[in-house]
């Protein structure tokens, strides 16, 4: 058996400075939202011709007008993302392509143009908030039906934990923020959820057994005993999320990444947060026979 | 927990054969209309355009306001009650009239029969609010007067955007409502969207009008570009005839001027009127104005009596293409502003499938062979399963026929790896169980039994999350949320039915075996 208990002081304080740092990431720094949320045009080109590069690229937008541009490769040397901000002229992507085509020859080709206007991306922004939002509520709710309060606010404290977190990561790093980050924040809450359930599911069980352990001890027995569960399912998860980020694409790079660290989150705030919260606030058999009677 | 009986194990094989038949229908072509179900590719995967527009309706508002300055003045005209001061100013209508006719006024807007100010009978709400304060009145849409303009504009726009969008010939274009003022147009396959964008852009409001040096007719007169810029002209806003009036246009070779003109026919009022027009006005100039902007001014130098003209104005070929189109199918009710657009080129959309057939294929390699090194004879069990609920994951999406998106493999690929879940609760549990009971059908039936609540809990809560972005989430966001909502269900009944099933056969059969899992 693992002495899970034995650090469970100082992975508390490891994780409340992470979420510190994180809030405080987020306050000062911002996240690196992408067109989805900050409005804007973004194209995706494929160049035949492989002297084309990122700066030759640049020198000939920057004397577009188009404000400020961003040019990057994508995925390889003969793909770029070019991005800017929104765009009065309707036909800048009829004069882009002019334009390159008149300085490089016929070399490219468009492979994605998303353009998002400004009312759209606030409208974005917002139902993503809400989404994450209606997430944690119906997950506050369901956890406070299937359990007695002291699990329901360590689950809770766990998935904010995991969330925040995860959004300080991306702050820290400056990784875009996409509408495909917001279904990988939602599936790590739900991920999340999952893991903690499991552990809180034998911590119940075993309070109900045992009335002699305290639950300092109980957490440790019922983490060891879920132990190898919760690391053949992290395994297999971060297996195919692994498969995803390495050979899905550019276009889900960024969301298995999130994802990725998500499961990674999820699977420590199960044993290091959720459980803490429990001893911190001395769950005894007391508290599911009391719920048991009602 | 580990009793099947043989009905059970029928149904259980004919569901599973079922799905996997649907999944691989995708792969064949069936004669069979029920069989021959696709999966649907989303934009993402097959490529294609997908554009928001949004309709911007505060033109209608002020020329409805416009002519309803006509209407009051003549309707209070006739009840001799004077009103003076017509101001028309950031949608709201404003006039003033004396102590004595203002009760007179407002009683006729705020009548529940009032033909001036209608929908009280039917909505409960009249179409106009009015506000007096001393003897001026302020006149403007009420909220639910809005509501009706938006929609019967949306409507109108959404007719003749799919008029528009079928003249040019895309496949299956999806063409759909959103909200009260925007359309959603999807057009799968289409690799350049530049000329849709362009045809939809245009309101395409044409008329005949003629030039005119007289600004003190009551018609008034406004000042008008060309469309090509080069000069200026003084245009009559009295309107000889609109689009409305054109029964037909088409791009045309004049083989006389060797260019390409547009020729048109009218409708039987529409030729009255031209006819009419054309024989007072020989030698003016009569303007054709295509939303705003005059496309060419010719001098008229005989009646046109048969119905018929053509415009010329130095168009090419496409451009007078695209002008008769839109002459054809009508003039947009109001401007449309494309407020999103997100366009996958073929060839990206391939290159995503395969990315994403290739990850799921590593990644569900890796689990498998995983899965195996951890559980020996069980692995195989669990990979049994794992492999129906893929087929029957795609069944299932494809009896539905469901869009897949790239997010959406993502979400079959993230199933892939959680499903073992239930599987790896299930045989942890079991393990557990046999370390203090021999008998091992007992200790599996109670390795099930006991693992069950676990199983429930970690599904709905994946669930949730899939329901909730399933509603928030657009486009290929939404496939994702099917994917993994679905695949819960699929993986519940592969573990629960399947897998479970495998392993009460190897069970029963290997009851005395010491070490089993």
């Amino acid at each position: 058996m693992i002495a899970f208990n034995k650090y469970y002081n100082k992975f508390n304080i490891l994780s409340v400075s992470l979420v510190i740092v994180s809030l405080l990431l987020l306050m000062f720094k911002g996240l690196n939202f992408g067109i989805d949320f900050k409005g804007g045009t973004l194209i995706e080109l494929r160049s035949t011709d492989s002297k084309i590069n990122v700066s030759s690229l640049r020198d000939n937008l920057s004397q577009m007008n188009l404000g400020d541009v961003s040019v990057k490769n994508f995925g390889n040397e003969t793909d770029f993302l070019i991005k800017f901000e929104n765009n009065e002229n309707k036909n800048v992507i009829e004069e882009i392509k002019k334009n390159l085509d008149k300085s490089f020859g016929n070399n490219f080709n468009f492979r994605r143009v998303e353009n998002v206007g400004p009312k759209v991306s606030a409208e974005l922004l917002r139902s993503g908030v809400i989404a994450i939002s209606v997430a944690l509520f119906l997950m506050l709710v369901y956890i406070w039906i299937r359990f007695e309060w002291q699990f329901s606010l360590g689950a809770i404290v766990a998935l904010f934990h995991d969330v925040i977190v995860t959004l300080g990561l991306f702050s820290l790093l400056g990784l875009e923020i996409n509408l495909s980050i917001i279904a990988a924040v939602l599936t790590i809450v739900g991920y999340s959820m999952n893991d903690t359930v499991v552990i809180f599911d034998r911590v119940r069980e075993n309070l109900r057994k045992y009335s002699d352990i305290k639950i300092f001890e109980l957490t440790n027995i019922s983490i060891n005993e879920t132990l190898s569960r919760t690391l053949i399912t992290s395994v297999t998860t971060l297996l195919a999320l692994f498969s995803i980020f390495f050979f899905g694409g550019e276009v889900l790079k960024g969301f298995s990444l999130a994802m990725i660290f998500g499961v990674i989150f999820g699977t420590y705030s199960s044993i290091y947060i959720a459980n803490t919260v429990l001893v911190r606030l001395n769950v005894s058999q007391k508290t599911v026979l009391r719920e048991d009677k009602n | 927990m580990l009793y099947f009986s043989k009905l059970r194990i029928i149904f259980i094989t004919i569901i599973s054969l079922l799905f996997i038949i649907f999944a691989l229908s995708n792969l064949f072509n069936f004669d069979n209309k029920i069989l021959n179900k696709k999966i649907n590719l989303g934009l993402d995967l097959q490529g294609g355009s997908y554009l928001l527009l949004e309709i911007d309706n505060d033109p209608v508002i002020e020329q409805k306001l416009q002519n309803l300055t006509v209407t009051i003045r003549n309707y209070f005209k006739e009840k001799n009650v004077r009103i003076t001061n017509f101001k028309l100013l950031n949608q709201t209508l404003s006039f003033t009239s004396d102590e004595n006719s203002k009760q007179t006024i407002l009683d006729e807007f705020t009548s529940e029969e009032s033909e001036l100010n209608p929908y009280y009978q039917r909505f409960k709400s009249h179409q106009l609010d009015i506000v007096e304060e001393n003897n001026f009145f302020k006149v403007s849409f009420s909220k639910q007067g809005i509501i009706n303009l938006k929609t019967s504009s949306q409507d109108q726009a959404l007719e003749i955007v799919r008029r528009r969008i079928d003249e040019i010939g895309t496949n299956e274009p999806n063409i759909l409502k959103r909200g009260n003022d925007r359309i959603l147009v999807e057009l799968p396959g289409l690799d350049d969207p530049m000329r849709i964008k362009s045809l939809l852009g245009k309101t395409a409001n044409l008329t005949f009008r003629f030039v005119t040096n007289d600004t003190e007719s009551s018609f008034g007169a406004e000042k008008l570009e060309f469309e090509d810029g080069t000069e200026e002209a003084m245009v009559s806003k009295r309107i000889i005839l609109s689009g409305e009036n054109l029964l037909d246009a088409q791009p045309r070779m004049d083989t006389e001027n060797n260019e390409t003109v547009v020729t048109f026919s009218l409708d039987r009022v529409g030729a009255k009127r031209f006819g009419k027009a054309t024989s007072n006005g020989i030698g003016k100039r009569l303007a054709i104005v295509l939303d705003g902007k005059v496309i060419s001014a010719p001098v008229i130098r005989d009646t046109i009596a048969t119905g018929s003209g053509q415009i010329s104005g130095g168009f090419t070929f496409q451009s007078a293409t695209d002008l008769a189109l839109l002459l054809r199918s009508g003039a947009l009710p109001a401007p449309l502003n494309i407020i999103e657009e997100r366009t996958v080129g073929p060839d990206l959309g391939q290159d995503s499938i395969n990315a994403g057939m290739i990850a799921l294929l590593i990644g569900f390699i890796l689990v498998i062979l995983y899965i195996i090194v951890k559980y020996k004879i069980f692995g195989i069990i669990t990979n049994i399963a794992l492999i129906l609920n893929l087929f029957i994951l795609v069944g299932v999406l494809t009896i539905f026929e469901a869009t897949l998106t790239l997010p959406g493999i993502a979400g079959i690929i993230l199933t892939v790896g959680m499903a073992v879940d239930a599987n790896v609760l299930i045989f942890e549990r079991i393990k557990e169980e046999l370390k203090s009971e021999k008998n091992n059908l007992i200790a599996f039936d109670s390795g099930y039994t006991k693992s069950r609540t676990a199983i429930l809990d970690a599904n709905i809560t994946t669930l949730l999350a899939a329901i909730i972005l399933f509603f928030m989430g657009s486009g290929p966001i939404k496939g994702f949320s099917l994917t993994l909502g679905i695949g819960i269900f699929t993986t519940l009944f592969t573990v629960y039915f399947i897998a479970r099933l495998l392993t009460v056969l190897y069970v029963s059969k290997n009851k005395e075996k010491e070490g089993l899992i």
